[in-house]
């Protein structure tokens, strides 16, 4: 096998619409670490205080502008006997969960995925590290996803 | 004692269960009750001056009765509460699961599976050893979730845990009689147990493997990291001390000393009487000197083996074993990291020896040799060499092979290390690269197992190799974990 066998596995996208989902979230998250570090140039009326700030902003956007990328880059892909994910640009991350090492899956919905109808798919194992999260889903996407994984688990148990 | 816990009716606990649960509290309380009487009587005797003397003073007062027999309701409701709770307290064994039911006013019923048994663990502590009561743990995976059945006669746990055992692995053997045990002289019973060895001689394949000495023990614990740091420690404050010419800095070693003492002891305690044999039910593990506790781990209940060398333990050439286990026994309490520490020090034969034990399917690999000192085109996938960036002294030895049944992950140039995962208790596998990775074209692999002082994974693997390896790994996880079939250990034979 050769490098070219997980890049072009038939990897499943996630849903377009995550990308305002995470969007939301980083622009969130982005006014807020930029408006605490406006704190040394406000309170303590620091010589250099405008460097911390336009440092935060300026990563926040380049996070904010790598959205769409980031979203992209997540994948799964339900291969005869595991779990393929994967997921980060700069920071990849694929990880092979075999099915039979579920112990549960959980399905969750933030407020903001919810008006999206989106749903979060999370495979738990007996390891802590597995941490196979998939957002992004479209709820039935993730209901059917659900009872497929629950159904191969089912069919390849195993022990711990 | 009932000789057959098992045959799937409620028994009870050992009598002295609520004695040796209050345990020493108990006995401290009597014991304070008994001095403070004899001053009393004392006093009252030789006519020393009674003002203040609660006893006198109730006698004088005729609240003397009352007095007394409220003491007397209080004693008693203890003793009944103390009687309820054990009468209440009650275990059974059937084929499929251990079961327990306590409490009086809040009922609690504890089911174990036993299929899902990772271990049993019989602990004495001293009190209880005296007494010749031993606490029997069934360790099942998850928080919280063991079965803890305190206290048994010590013969019973034992018993108890071999027909436990037999239960769990599924064979169809009939029990093997049971020696009549006890000479009827109580005292006699007891020193024998007390002196006996860790280990029931007639339920082993084989002695234990490795034998302790006094001299590698108390070398492991000279030479270990922890010496070096409280050198380094110690040195950096006399230093100190010197430069500001301020000696009062050197008090501040001493809380720190007396923490490290007594991890010294405990280690010390832990290490001496260690024992490990392999029984047709797993590898049994036998630790302690006054307290002892004893652990028998059945087969495929090892998530990951981590073997390592802290630094100066290269000068002798020895060793330490600790694994990942999915059950963790409560015992231990604060000390709980030494529960999973199966070889505490032991040369390269101890090791091979061990692993042989708890790996069976590796026995006589010479990937594990290798893995602990590793030598040119062994077997092992190494990292390349321009992964010496971020690898200075270790490039050359980062290696990663795939044996019949495991992995195993080889690092470490001044703290070596080998990790082996079998297959068939990996949970999931990653490959990770991160930016500066990228740069180098390499990779992280990392094998996912239960929580637990291992974590195995391999920095700087070739890009393109680790591809391929994590290719590897997932199909023979799969498989391996589809053919594992030590649920039911002994069912096939």
């Amino acid at each position: 096998m050769t490098n070219a066998t997980i890049d072009d596995e038939a990897w499943q996208r996630v849903s377009a619409k995550y990308v305002i989902v995470d969007l939301i979230g980083y622009v969130i998250s982005g006014l807020m670490m930029t408006a605490i570090s406006f704190v040394p140039l406000v309170v303590a009326r620091w010589e250099f205080g405008w460097v911390p700030p336009v440092v935060v902003g300026a990563a926040s956007l380049v996070m904010i502008a790598l959205t769409p990328r980031r979203v992209r880059s997540i994948g799964y892909h339900l291969r005869d006997d595991d779990l393929l994910f994967k997921r980060g640009i700069m920071w990849q991350r694929i990880v092979a969960v075999p099915y039979g090492r579920m112990q549960l899956v959980d399905i969750n919905r933030g407020p903001i995925a919810r008006l999206c109808g989106l749903s979060e798919l999370k495979f738990v194992t007996a390891a802590a590290a597995s941490g196979v999260v998939i957002p992004g889903l479209p709820e039935q996407v993730a209901e059917e996803l659900r009872d497929t994984l629950v159904s191969l688990a089912e069919s390849r148990r195993a022990g711990l | 004692m009932n000789p057959t816990f098992t045959d799937g009716e409620w028994h009870r606990l050992h009598p002295a269960t609520p004695l040796l649960k209050g345990g020493i509290a108990f006995i401290a309380i009597i014991g304070f009750v008994i001095v403070q009487l004899r001053d009393e009587l004392i006093n009252s005797f030789f006519g020393a001056d009674n003002d203040g003397d609660p006893l006198i003073w109730l006698r004088e007062s005729g609240l003397f009765v009352p007095v007394l027999l409220g003491v007397l309701v209080g004693l008693l409701f203890f003793v009944g509460g103390f009687y309820l709770s054990w009468r209440m307290h009650s275990f059974r064994i059937t084929d499929e699961v251990v079961e327990v039911r306590s409490g009086v006013l809040f009922r609690t019923n504890r089911k174990g599976r036993l299929d899902r048994i990772q271990g049993i663990n019989i602990s004495k502590p001293f009190i209880a050893r005296l007494f010749g009561a031993a606490k029997l743990e069934v360790n099942v995976a998850g928080q919280d979730a063991n079965v803890q059945l305190a206290y048994l006669g010590a013969t019973a746990a034992d018993e108890l845990r071999a027909d436990i055992l037999r239960l769990a692995s599924g064979t169809q053997e009939a029990a093997p009689d049971k020696a009549a045990a006890g000479s009827g002289d109580v005292i006699r019973d007891r020193v024998n147990e007390l002196l006996a060895p860790e280990l029931d001689p007639a339920a082993l394949r084989a002695e234990s493997v490795v034998t302790m000495n006094l001299g590698r023990v108390i070398g492991s614990l000279l030479l270990g990291d922890a010496t070096v740091t409280l050198l380094l420690v110690i040195a950096g404050i006399c230093v100190f001390a010197g430069v500001t010419d301020s000696p009062v800095f050197l008090f501040g070693v001493i809380p720190g000393a007396i923490g490290v003492v007594s991890y010294y002891a405990r280690k010390f305690t832990r290490s001496l009487r260690y024992t490990i044999a392999g029984t047709p039910d797993g590898v049994r593990i036998g630790y302690g000197l006054l307290s002892t506790t004893n652990e028998t781990l059945p087969p495929g209940r090892i998530h990951a083996v981590q073997v390592s060398q802290p630094l100066l333990w290269r000068i002798p050439g020895w060793w330490q074993i600790k694994v990942n286990l999915a059950g963790k026994s409560s015992t231990n309490g604060t000390a709980n990291q030494e529960n999973t520490t199966i070889l505490p020090v032991g040369n390269r034969d101890d090791v091979l020896a061990v692993l042989a034990l708890v790996l069976p399917s590796l026995a006589g690999e010479p990937l594990i040799g290798h893995g602990l000192l590793g030598e040119p085109g062994d077997g092992y996938v190494n990292s390349p060499r321009r992964a010496a960036v971020i690898r200075w002294f270790s490039w050359r030895r980062n290696g990663l092979a795939i044996a019949d049944g495991a992995v195993l992950l080889r690092k470490g140039a001044i703290w070596r290390e080998l990790i082996i995962v079998p297959l068939a208790r990996v949970q999931s596998v990653a490959l990770q690269v991160g930016w500066l990775r990228r740069r180098l074209r390499v990779a992280t692999l990392r094998v996912h197992t239960v929580a637990g002082p291992v974590t195995p994974s391999i920095g700087a693997v070739d890009d393109a190799t680790a591809r391929e390896l994590f290719q590897a790994i997932t199909a023979a996880a799969v498989d391996h974990g589809s053919r594992d079939t030590t649920q039911r250990w002994r069912a096939h034979g």
